[in-house]
């Protein structure tokens, strides 16, 4: 039986130019006439027709969920159903991708297999989060798809006041730039939080993500809770010879301006005979030199990572980037890594006990103060915390000689080591 | 034993799984040892390993919201070029890799030919990051999607070539919460009404408290409207963020004629350089024009073509600004400065001049 298809004029409009066309998809979809979710696709195509006309969402929230979980399934329930009645029911199914989002073909094949038996045929690669979107379900056949995706070895991600999907950059996996093993971290941090990420009980939402250096190409410091960054303690590392195929091809005003002069420290300097100087102490491992000299610079022996910790987005006190907790942890054993895990669960707790109701760590922090923060999950403090000092003398120092004492005896613990 | 066998199946609390399983054999092979790298060609990366394995990788645009049929497409080709293997970016772009140089051009005409563009690598513009808009969202007040597809298509030549000072990172978000996050060009909805409240359907929908505790301004209080429990704005105090309607929708924000799009830049992620940086807004009241955004695609690219002339080699959008000011910016771009350019929120003092330094 051929369904009648909805008129589309706008987003017909959306077929045209050379990007691929998401309409062009979901038209091939609706057409599938032999197909279960063809119907549903041809009703999601006309309430999205009527939104484009009308400049408006249709789609309400509600309860849906599979049995033991609390969170991963986005209900969505259509205001307009009268109109579109297949597809009523629209849920999305929030699942956790392999860390560093890797497939082979076959469980990506399998995947789209599951939503073409259960869902709409419609998967996002990937939300902002870092999901598998699979988009588009009623609500009756959500138990079995997620089944069968559990079956596979995949996971439902976070929604609501839990702990989210996570995301690691590619990494070690092909990464030379990489400081530690991004996508170890992930899953160890992340699956020692799965109770809240499945029964989600916190304050607001909690997010964790690892970066392998300061690219950040998971956006870590600003989109996350939690920011792991690796970096290095040590020296970077030169081959002078491939340096001066560099200034060759530059020229030294192109090597100087293009390299020398963006650090951010002033910490490199080109010498006489075309060979780098850097001055190691003050470098900040931001990555510049080494991202346009890839053949030449390269990151250094002793690997970890820095920590930041209360990046968020607008709502509600305004938008806040992670700031340093831990500046340097070296990730080479597995205590290194549980280590991490440790910390984090810390970090976790702190908030569940001390957040307010729908505030972020971020907020949180600057609602008590970073002492307090640090206090409270035992990290001391740390000049490497601050961009400078305090400025305000309006603060009261009872206890001056108590910290000074403090400071000069991890100072000489760190000596002693 | 029957009634175990009647027992309803309980989740396996996997986790996230072990890329290992399915990364191509020449990453797991040399995981955590690779050496160098450089970009032979717009569109792949050469890796090279301290063993001396070397792989390619093929990276493609995808439209992101993607049909079976698109994804199945996409794993064809990774059976016939790419050993089955796929990897996909936080952008969603698709990258394949292959062991075998010789590979490479035939994937990627292959790819080309399938519609799916090849570039995104180096100082190119990426794919936009992306929400979901009309599509799927229960806060939308524009649809992401839409807006990308109009937007890819008028930058598909920047995605296809590295001519731009540095990588250009273009975000897109349906609300003011911003999902779409920091970007060096960030095209985002600006509410410029206060929400039209259905009081009859307040009570019944909304946990009063929730909402009123959510107003980053405490414009909302309790009120009784014909008898009934329900909730009033001050519209005086009202910024119309919105964040009062995801958790009460009878407290509509999106509004067909008034909620308009606005757009920033200078937002990085990054620590490379220089510190990660919050974008800025530089024009807003741009009409949200469904299906194609012609008004936000013309500033777009008034924006990107301002930054691609001007920018230095590894400049970002926001390092371009901070050497040469905002009024060159304003000037170059033609776009206007107004009061509402200057912040007046938590901290804003931080972001005046406190200095003799101006450019003239």
């Amino acid at each position: 039986m051929a369904t009648k298809k909805h008129d589309t004029p706008l987003l017909d409009q959306l077929e045209s130019g050379p990007w691929p066309s998401f309409i062009t998809g979901l038209k091939h979809l609706a057409s599938d006439e032999d197909q279960q979710y063809a119907p549903m696709v041809n009703s999601l195509l006309g309430q999205l027709e009527h939104s484009y006309e009308t400049r408006k969402g249709y789609w309400k929230g509600g309860t849906v969920g599979v049995r033991g979980y609390g969170a991963g399934i986005i209900p969505r329930f259509s205001e307009v159903s009268s109109k579109f009645p297949e597809s009523k029911e629209f849920h999305t199914m929030r699942v956790m991708p392999p860390a560093g989002m890797h497939y082979d073909t076959k469980v990506l094949r399998e995947l789209c297999d599951v939503w073409e038996k259960y869902g709409s045929g419609l998967i996002a690669l990937h939300g902002q989060s870092g999901d598998i979107m699979m988009q588009g379900i009623s609500s009756e056949n959500v138990q079995p798809a997620f089944d069968e995706m559990n079956e596979m070895g995949f996971d439902l991600g976070g929604a609501g006041a839990g702990v989210r999907t996570s995301m690691s950059c590619v990494g070690a996996a092909r990464c030379e730039q990489s400081c530690y093993d991004e996508a170890k971290a992930m899953r160890m941090v992340i699956n020692n939080m799965l109770d809240d990420m499945h029964r989600p009980s916190l304050p607001y939402k909690f997010k964790a993500k690892f970066s392998g250096c300061a690219n950040d190409c998971v956006n870590a410091s600003h989109r996350s809770d939690f920011a792991v960054l690796g970096t290095w303690k040590d020296d970077i590392k030169v081959k002078q010879d491939e340096i001066k195929k560099i200034v060759e091809t530059l020229g030294r005003k192109g090597f100087n301006d293009q390299v020398v002069n963006m650090c951010p420290t002033r910490a490199l300097s080109l010498n006489d005979d075309d060979t780098l100087e850097i001055d190691n102490e003050s470098c900040v491992k931001c990555m510049h030199c080494i991202n346009v000299c890839t053949k030449a610079l390269s990151v250094g022996d002793e690997k970890g990572v820095t920590i930041l910790v209360g990046g968020k987005r607008t709502l509600k006190i305004g938008d806040l980037m992670g700031t340093v907790l831990i500046p340097f942890h070296k990730m080479d054993s597995e205590e290194d890594y549980e280590w991490l895990v440790e910390l984090s669960e810390n970090v976790l707790e702190f908030f569940a006990d001390n957040a307010l109701e729908h505030e972020r760590t971020g907020e949180m922090i600057e609602r008590i103060g970073l002492v307090n923060f640090l206090e409270g999950v035992g990290v001391d403090v740390d000049p490497n915390m601050v961009t400078h000092p305090r400025t305000s003398s309006y603060v009261r120092m009872d206890d001056w000689d108590e910290e000074v004492a403090k400071w000069n005896k991890r100072k000489g613990t760190a000596a002693a080591e | 034993m029957s009634e175990a066998q009647e027992a309803p199946r309980m989740p396996d609390e996997c986790g996230v799984p072990d890329p290992q399983k399915y990364m191509h054999p020449v990453m797991k092979k040399n995981y955590g040892a690779w050496d160098w790298h450089d970009r032979p060609i717009v569109g792949v990366l050469h890796h090279v390993a301290k063993s001396g394995d070397e792989v390619w990788t093929v990276k493609a645009g995808t439209q992101r919201q993607m049909d079976i049929h698109t994804i199945r497409k996409l794993c064809d080709i990774a059976d016939e070029f790419a050993d089955g293997h796929v990897r996909f970016t936080t952008r969603s772009n698709i990258e394949y890799t292959v062991s075998d140089e010789g590979k490479v051009k035939p994937l990627i005409e292959k790819l080309e030919g399938a519609g799916f563009p090849v570039g995104g690598t180096g100082n190119s513009v990426s794919m936009i990051s992306h929400t979901q808009g009309w599509l799927h969202c229960d806060i939308p007040g524009t649809d992401a999607s839409g807006v990308v597809k109009s937007l890819m298509d008028a930058m598909y030549h920047e995605f296809k070539h590295e001519e731009m000072p540095n990588r250009v990172k273009i975000t897109t978000s349906c609300c003011q919460i911003n999902c779409g996050g920091q970007g060096d060009i960030a095209i985002n909805i600006q509410h410029t009404k206060p929400p039209i409240i259905n009081h009859d359907l307040v009570s019944n929908m909304c946990e009063r408290p929730a909402v009123v505790a959510r107003c980053p301004v405490a414009a909302i209080r309790p009120a009784l409207v014909n008898g009934k429990p329900t909730l009033e704005v001050d519209e005086k105090k009202c910024i119309c963020c919105g964040a009062c309607f995801p958790p009460c929708p009878p407290m509509q924000i999106n509004d067909p004629e008034h909620s308009k799009l606005a757009i920033w830049v200078g937002g990085k992620h990054s620590s490379t350089r220089s510190k990660p940086s919050f974008h800025k807004l530089v024009i807003a009241g741009i009409p949200n024009n469904a299906p194609r955004w012609p008004e936000a695609t013309e500033v777009v690219l008034k924006i990107l073509y301002a930054y691609k002339e001007g920018g230095k080699p590894w400049e970002r959008m926001n390092e371009w600004i901070d050497r040469i000011g905002w009024p060159k910016f304003f000037e170059l771009t033609g776009l206007p400065f107004t009061k509402f350019h200057i912040e007046d929120w938590r901290g804003g003092r931080n972001a005046l001049n406190a200095s003799s330094h101006v450019h003239l």
